[in-house]
C-alpha cells in the first residue's frame, strides 16, 4: 500500500465569475520514506497541491488516499484530526507563537491530540528539539532565536506527533543560502531516519536536494524523475 | 483540548496585552462595581429605613383628623380638628384589639431653664405613650395615670433638649418654663435618633396630655391619637374596630363619610420600601447599561484579537485544531477577561459602597447572593459577547489564515 495515492485529482476555485483550474487531473503515488520535491512556477498549482496533500483543502474531483484512508470527501472535523495525527507542517514564515518558549511551541500540536497517542509531551518535545540540534535553546522565545533556529523549532513542532508525512512549504524562503542548506541538511537527516518528506519550493537548487523531483505546470505534472545521486 | 491548557493559553494571551486587557475589563469593572455598590447601599438604606419605621413604635395605628373643606376648597389634613379626649377615653374603654392608646397634643414653644432657653416641640401624651413607641426613660421616671388625672405640671425631656438646657447637669427635679408655665422635670427619655425624614426625634418635651391641653393649648384639640394593636396580625382588624368606634364616638350617620383617617405602620413601611425598591431598580438599570457597554467593549477587543491572531488561528487549524477548539479557546478568553473584570468590579463596588455609606452614614449590607450573581453574570456577559468573535475565528479558512499578512 502506497503512503499517498492521488487519482485524477482536480481542484477548481471560483474567483468572481471565473473558474480557476488549479489542478487538472493529477495522478501521483508516493511511497513511505521518499523525499519528494514539488516545484513549478507560481500559478503552476504547487501550493494547491500542498494544501490538498496536507488535508487543508479538499479536491474538487478525483481521489486522495492517505495511508489507506480515503481523505477526499471527509468532513472538517475528521480532516482536522487527520492533520493532527498524520501530517507535520513546516511553513515559510515559521508561524511560531510569539512570547512562547521553543518547548511550548513544539508541544502545541499535542494540545489537539484527542486520541492521547503521545504520552509524555515534555520529554517528547525535548527529544524533538534535540533532533533538530536545539537542545540548548529549549526555553528561548522566538524573538531570541535566529531565522534558522526558528525554522528548526518549527520542524521539531512538525515532528512531535510522529506524522506520516512532513510537508514543507517553501521552508527556506525566508533564509539565507547557508542557513537554507542547514535546514535542508536536517530534512535529509530526518529522511535517512525513515521520515517521508514532501518539499514544495520554486527554487531549483533547493528542489534538487530531494531524491525525487516533480514539476508542475498549469495544474498538471510535467516531469517526475529521480534526482541523480550527485545531488547537484 | 484540556481545560487546564485552555485557561493557560487564554491567560497568556491576556497577559501579553496587559493594558489592553485591563481597559477591556474596565467596562465590566464599572458595571459590576456599580451594581454591587448600588445594591449594597440600597439594601443598607432599606434596612435603615425599616429600622427607623420600627422606631416609630410597635404595631402602630395613628388616627388623624380628616381633611375638610368648604365650597370646594380643601383645607388640607387636620383643617377641621375633630379629635378629642373623649375619643381617647372611648377607645380605651371599648376597643378590644388595641393594647394601648394615647392622645397626642402638639404645641411648639420656647422653653427656659435658668439661663438657657430652647425652642422645641411639646407633646402632651398619656403614660401609654412609652409603650406605644417603645421609648423608655433613661433617667428619672415617666409620669403616671395619677399625674395625668391631676394635670400635674411635670415634664419628661428628650435627650437633645436635656443636653441643651442642662449641659452636664442632672435635670431631674429642675424647674423649667414652657411658654411661661412652670414645669418640673421628672425624667429624661432614652436617645432615639433621627426619624425617616431626618428630624431629630429627641428634640421634644413630653407632658401629660391633660396638662398640655389646658395649660399650653386651646383646651380641647387633640392633634392625633396613637394606638398599639395587640399583635402584628391584629393591626388591620384593629383599624376596622377603631374606625367603627370613632364613627360612634363622633355620632356619624351612615351616609356621612369619616371625619378622621387611620394610618398603620405597615402602610408607612410599604411606601418607604416601594420608594427604595424603585430607587434600586432605577440605579440597577443604569448599572445594566454600563454592563452592556462593557460587554460590547469585550466583543470589540475580541474581534481585534481574532484579526491580530489570524495566523496563529491558521497554524492551530493546520496542526489539528477543530473549529470547535478555536471557538472554545476564544470563548474561554472572553469569559476570563469578563470574570476578572467581575472580581475586580465586586471589590471596587464594595469599596465604593463603603465610601458612599461613610459619606451618607447609611449602613452597607454585603449580600453573598449579590456577589455570586454578579460573578456569574459577568461570566455570562463574556460568553455572550465573546460568541460572535469566537465564531468568526472558528470559521476562518485555514489556508487564508496561514498566509494572512
Amino acid at each position: 500500500m502506497p503512503l499517498i495515492e492521488l487519482k485524477e485529482v482536480t481542484k477548481v476555485y471560483r474567483m468572481g465569475d471565473i473558474d480557476v483550474h488549479a489542478l487538472r487531473g493529477v495522478d501521483l503515488v508516493i511511497e513511505k520514506g521518499e523525499f519528494v520535491s514539488i516545484t513549478g512556477a507560481s500559478g503552476s498549482g504547487k501550493s494547491t497541491m500542498l494544501h490538498v496533500l496536507g488535508c487543508l483543502d479538499s479536491p474538487s474531483g478525483g481521489e486522495y488516499i492517505l495511508e489507506g484512508i480515503r481523505v477526499s470527501g471527509l468532513g472538517n472535523r475528521r480532516l482536522a484530526d487527520i492533520r493532527n495525527e498524520k501530517i507535520g507542517f513546516v511553513f515559510q514564515g515559521f508561524n511560531l507563537l510569539p512570547r512562547t518558549s521553543a518547548l511550548e511551541n513544539v508541544e502545541l500540536p499535542l494540545l489537539y491530540d484527542r486520541a492521547g497517542r503521545i504520552k509524555d509531551p515534555e520529554r517528547k518535545a525535548v527529544e524533538a528539539l534535540t533532533r533538530v540540534g536545539l537542545a540548548d535553546r529549549l526555553h528561548h522565545e522566538p524573538n531570541r532565536l535566529s531565522g534558522g533556529e526558528q525554522q528548526r523549532v518549527a520542524i521539531a513542532r512538525a515532528l512531535i506527533n510522529e506524522p506520516a508525512i512532513l510537508l514543507a512549504d517553501e521552508p527556506t524562503g525566508n533564509l539565507d543560502t547557508v542557513t537554507s542548506m542547514d535546514i535542508i541538511g536536517i530534512f535529509k537527516e530526518l529522511n535517512s531516519q525513515g521520515i517521508t518528506i514532501i518539499l514544495v519550493t520554486h527554487e531549483p537548487d533547493i528542489a534538487r536536494q530531494g531524491k525525487r523531483m516533480i514539476e508542475l505546470r498549469d495544474g498538471r505534472i510535467t516531469h517526475d524523475h529521480t534526482v541523480s545521486a550527485s545531488g547537484g | 483540548m484540556k481545560w487546564k491548557s485552555l485557561v493557560k493559553v487564554a491567560l497568556r494571551s491576556i497577559m501579553r496585552n496587559r493594558l489592553r486587557s485591563f481597559l477591556t475589563m474596565l467596562g465590566i469593572i464599572i458595571g459590576v462595581g456599580s451594581v454591587i455598590a448600588l445594591l449594597s447601599v440600597g439594601k443598607g438604606t432599606q434596612s435603615d429605613i425599616s429600622g427607623r419605621i420600627q422606631s416609630l413604635g410597635t404595631n402602630l395605628l395613628i388616627i388623624v383628623p380628616a381633611s375638610s373643606g368648604f365650597g370646594g376648597v380643601s383645607w388640607g389634613a387636620g383643617s377641621w380638628n375633630t379629635l378629642t379626649m373623649s375619643d381617647v377615653d372611648r377607645l380605651e374603654r371599648d376597643a378590644t384589639l388595641i393594647s394601648h392608646a394615647s392622645p397626642v397634643v402638639r404645641v411648639r414653644g420656647q422653653v427656659i431653664a435658668g439661663r438657657n432657653n430652647w425652642y422645641t416641640q411639646v407633646q402632651g401624651v398619656s403614660p401609654d405613650y412609652v409603650d406605644i413607641r417603645s421609648w423608655p426613660v433613661d433617667l428619672g421616671a415617666f409620669f403616671t395615670e395619677r399625674e395625668m388625672k391631676s394635670m400635674s405640671k411635670v415634664a419628661v425631656l428628650g435627650a437633645t433638649v436635656a443636653d441643651t438646657l442642662f449641659p452636664g447637669i442632672d435635670p431631674i427635679g429642675a424647674r423649667i418654663r414652657i411658654r411661661n408655665v412652670p414645669f418640673t422635670v421628672i425624667g429624661v427619655l432614652s436617645r432615639k435618633g433621627q426619624n425617616m425624614m431626618g428630624d431629630d426625634q429627641d428634640d421634644i418635651i413630653l407632658t401629660p396630655a391633660t396638662t398640655a391641653l389646658v395649660r399650653l393649648s386651646d383646651g380641647k384639640t387633640v392633634n392625633s391619637i396613637m394606638a398599639s394593636a395587640v399583635s402584628e396580625q391584629m393591626v388591620e382588624p384593629a383599624r376596622t374596630e377603631l374606625g367603627l368606634l370613632m364613627r360612634e364616638s363622633h355620632r356619624l350617620k351612615e351616609n356621612e363619610s369619616n371625619d378622621f383617617g387611620i394610618r398603620t405602620q405597615t402602610e408607612i413601611n410599604e411606601t418607604a420600601t416601594s420608594i427604595t425598591r424603585m430607587m434600586t431598580l432605577l440605579l440597577s438599570s443604569i448599572a445594566g447599561v454600563s454592563l452592556l457597554v462593557g460587554g460590547i467593549g469585550i466583543m470589540n477587543i475580541m474581534l481585534v484579537s481574532v484579526t491580530e491572531r489570524t495566523r496563529e488561528i491558521g497554524l492551530r487549524l493546520a496542526i489539528g485544531a477543530r473549529e470547535a477548539d478555536v471557538m472554545v479557546q476564544f470563548l474561554v478568553e472572553a469569559s476570563i477577561i469578563s470574570l476578572m473584570g467581575g472580581v475586580l468590579g465586586i471589590l471596587f463596588g464594595f469599596a465604593a459602597g463603603a465610601v458612599i455609606g461613610k459619606l451618607t452614614s447609611t449602613s452597607i449590607v454585603a449580600d453573598p447572593l449579590i456577589i455570586v450573581v454578579s460573578f456569574l453574570f459577568s461570566g455570562v456577559i463574556g460568553i455572550f459577547f465573546g460568541f460572535y468573535p469566537a465564531k468568526k475565528a472558528a470559521a476562518l479558512n485555514p489556508i487564508e489564515a496561514l498566509h494572512y499578512e
